[in-house]
């Protein structure tokens, strides 16, 4: 079967970056697609390179890259969504004129319009949220 | 592209957090898309469309006139419930009078908001195929 | 046409659960992940509300969940089903679509 999933919270304040990890897990070992992963509303901020938790606590950031790394993912942070919260990749930073971008490896920046696209491609779209 | 029907659920009252702008945001891209398109105005959710909503004293941008641009995105189908409304003390008095022009009957102004029972709407989630909570 | 509904909320805190519970039609299921799971626990002030819900509808809850907070499976509504990510995943291929309630 195949999955869009959304995740709408950023990581560590809310788990619904962990569920919906956890979730895209499962699914990948049960043999299902995970057509794309869209990043919503502070859920952007998971894709931020710059975060450095203390030692003992899981990096969600990385835990995505890897995941995506590892299985092709297609995980798209919205980029209306990513500018209000400043998050960037080059072109976007050099678009905008700014000194930095900090997006992690295996994301990229796209429009709304590759959520509805995934929900339409989709059997299913699972939202996590607060 | 096959066609489905989504319905976005707005659940939250505007501007304590940015859910509400945000859902308008993918509705408006959504449109885009040809796909059969409703939202659902439960709970605090009803005060999204409220009408006399004026944030000058919050210095937020008040948003609530794009409700009343969705008719031109052929968007109409606004459901809100009746019992969301009666345990906030509200009626249908108290929301924007949101319209859409009807080009098969000579652009008429036809209103977009329907009124529905909680069992109504019910019925209405389960009858879609995608689910967008906010 | 049956629907799976999500719900993340503590019964004790939101109305989403509540919500999801006056939405939600026979032959649905119902899925209480991160703090909706302490919903699932017996003699609570909205169990009641839950054992009306599962006349019709089938409820499970994320084991993982529950056991995070402290809440060990004997303490459930009997009838409740507990499942793990795998489940999860099953649930959401099982129904023909879901609704988070969040």
């Amino acid at each position: 079967m195949k999955y869009t999933v959304m995740v709408n919270e950023g990581p560590y304040q809310h788990q619904s970056s962990d569920s919906a990890l956890q979730f895209v897990r499962a699914a990948l070992e049960k043999g299902h697609e995970i057509f794309r992963v869209f990043f919503y509303h502070d859920g952007v901020n998971n894709g931020t390179r710059l975060a450095v938790p203390p030692k003992d606590d899981r990096l969600l950031q990385q835990e995505w890259s890897d995941l995506a790394k590892e299985h092709d993912l297609d995980l798209v942070i919205c980029i209306a969504a990513a500018q209000r919260r400043g998050l960037m990749d080059p072109d976007e930073a050099k678009r905008q004129g700014l000194d930095a971008d900090n997006i992690i490896e295996g994301f990229r920046i796209s429009g709304l319009g590759q959520l509805i696209e995934g929900s339409i491609q989709s059997d299913r779209t699972i939202v996590f949220g607060d | 592209m096959a066609t489905k029907k989504f319905m976005y659920v707005n659940r939250k009252a505007p501007y304590g957090t940015v859910y509400a702008l945000e859902s308008l945001e993918v509705v408006l891209i959504a449109a885009a898309f040809e796909q059969d398109v409703s939202l659902a105005f439960i709970d605090d959710g009803v005060y999204q469309i409220a009408k006399g909503q004026n944030t000058d004293g919050i210095g937020m941008k008040n948003f609530s006139a794009t409700y009343n641009a969705l008719g031109d995105y052929e968007i109409n189908k606004l459901y809100v419930e009746k019992e969301s409304l009666e345990e906030r003390g509200l009626t249908e008095d108290d929301l924007m009078p949101i319209v859409w022009e009807d080009e098969d009957d000579d652009w008429a102004e036809k209103p977009s908001i329907r009124i529905v029972s909680r069992a109504e709407m019910a019925d209405i989630l389960a009858d879609q195929d995608v689910h967008y909570s906010f | 046409m049956a629907m799976l509904h999500i719900v993340n909320k503590s019964p004790f805190e939101r109305n989403a659960f509540k919500s999801c519970l006056d939405h939600a039609v026979a032959g649905d299921s119902i899925l209480m992940i991160e703090d909706a799971a302490v919903g699932a626990v017996d003699g609570t002030v909205f169990s009641s509300d839950l054992k009306a819900a599962m006349a019709d509808k089938s409820v499970y809850v994320l084991g993982g969940d529950l056991a995070a907070r402290g809440m060990s499976e004997d303490r459930i509504i009997d009838g409740i089903k507990v499942v793990d990510y795998a489940g999860f995943v099953d649930l959401t291929a099982e129904n023909d679509k879901t609704q988070s309630w969040v």
